[in-house]
């Protein structure tokens, strides 16, 4: 099953993004505690595209697609068309360097990585696509 | 959404967070643990029972007390966390440098062992 949701780049639709997430991946009985993994995940990645990518400009528009059949991984994507922010490309700072230097960002790019099993960037005809893969234990 | 009560009990400052912290909201969370601070409380509860969500940038608030606390003095608690909240400070390894107990007697305790 495919679940799409255009979203306006404001930080204030994160809850809307979050919730969207939940109804989605509860109607196919992926386990609260992974939900809640993924939704954490996916709020820092699309806030991340808000915030960096599109200055908190309502008015500019990206989507998000979950696509999640039984037993095989659930995928995210995220397609816009600003500037890509690859996660792949930050070396994630220690949590002692976010504690000492007060690099709150680095948390989100620790929290991403950790949760999710890959992180991919395509680009094409203007498009960006961020793919985020998830093996979950279906109930 | 997010509401952010705050009472004193026992000369402690107890900040209960409601609803959902993401990166619109967790300023408001910054902004009563710095009047706390600035009030000059020493003895800081977090009460996290009503608390449903966390982002990082929520646990950033937090993370980026840390120094300051030790600098000044203060002590933080956090108690009453949902399993999917704990789970969050989890991922992150940040059980270990935040003080995080089960309820609120628990995390009294705790304080009153840190402050001696």
């Amino acid at each position: 099953m495919n679940y799409k949701y255009k979203v306006g780049c404001s930080i204030e639709n994160l809850k809307g993004v979050r919730d969207f997430i939940r109804k989605s991946l509860k109607a196919h009985h992926v386990p609260d505690l992974e939900i809640s993994e993924m939704v954490l995940a996916l709020d820092e990645m699309c806030s991340n595209l808000m915030i960096h990518a599109h200055q908190c400009n309502a008015n500019d528009l990206f989507e998000l697609r979950i696509i999640v059949e039984k037993d095989k991984p659930v995928v995210f994507e995220l397609v816009d068309d600003g500037t890509v922010f690859d996660i792949n490309e930050f070396a994630e700072p220690s949590i002692d360097n976010i504690v000492h230097e007060k690099r709150k960002g680095g948390l989100g790019i620790r929290l991403v990585k950790s949760i999710m099993d890959k992180i991919e960037y395509q680009a094409a005809k203007g498009q960006n696509v961020c793919r985020l893969t998830k093996s979950v234990h279906f109930k | 959404m997010i509401h952010i009560k705050r009472l004193q009990e026992d000369g402690a400052d107890v900040i209960a967070i409601i609803g959902e912290i993401d990166a619109s909201s967790s300023i408001e969370l910054d902004l009563a643990i710095a009047k706390s601070v600035g009030e000059g409380y020493v003895k800081i509860l977090v009460d996290c029972s009503a608390l449903e969500y966390i982002s990082s940038a929520g646990l950033g608030v937090f993370m980026s007390y840390i120094d300051e606390f030790k600098d000044k003095k203060i002590s933080m608690v956090l108690y009453g966390l949902s399993d999917k909240v704990a789970n969050t400070f989890q991922i992150l390894g940040l059980n270990e440098l935040l003080h995080i107990a089960k309820d609120k007697s628990e995390a009294k305790a705790i304080i009153n062992e840190l402050q001696v």
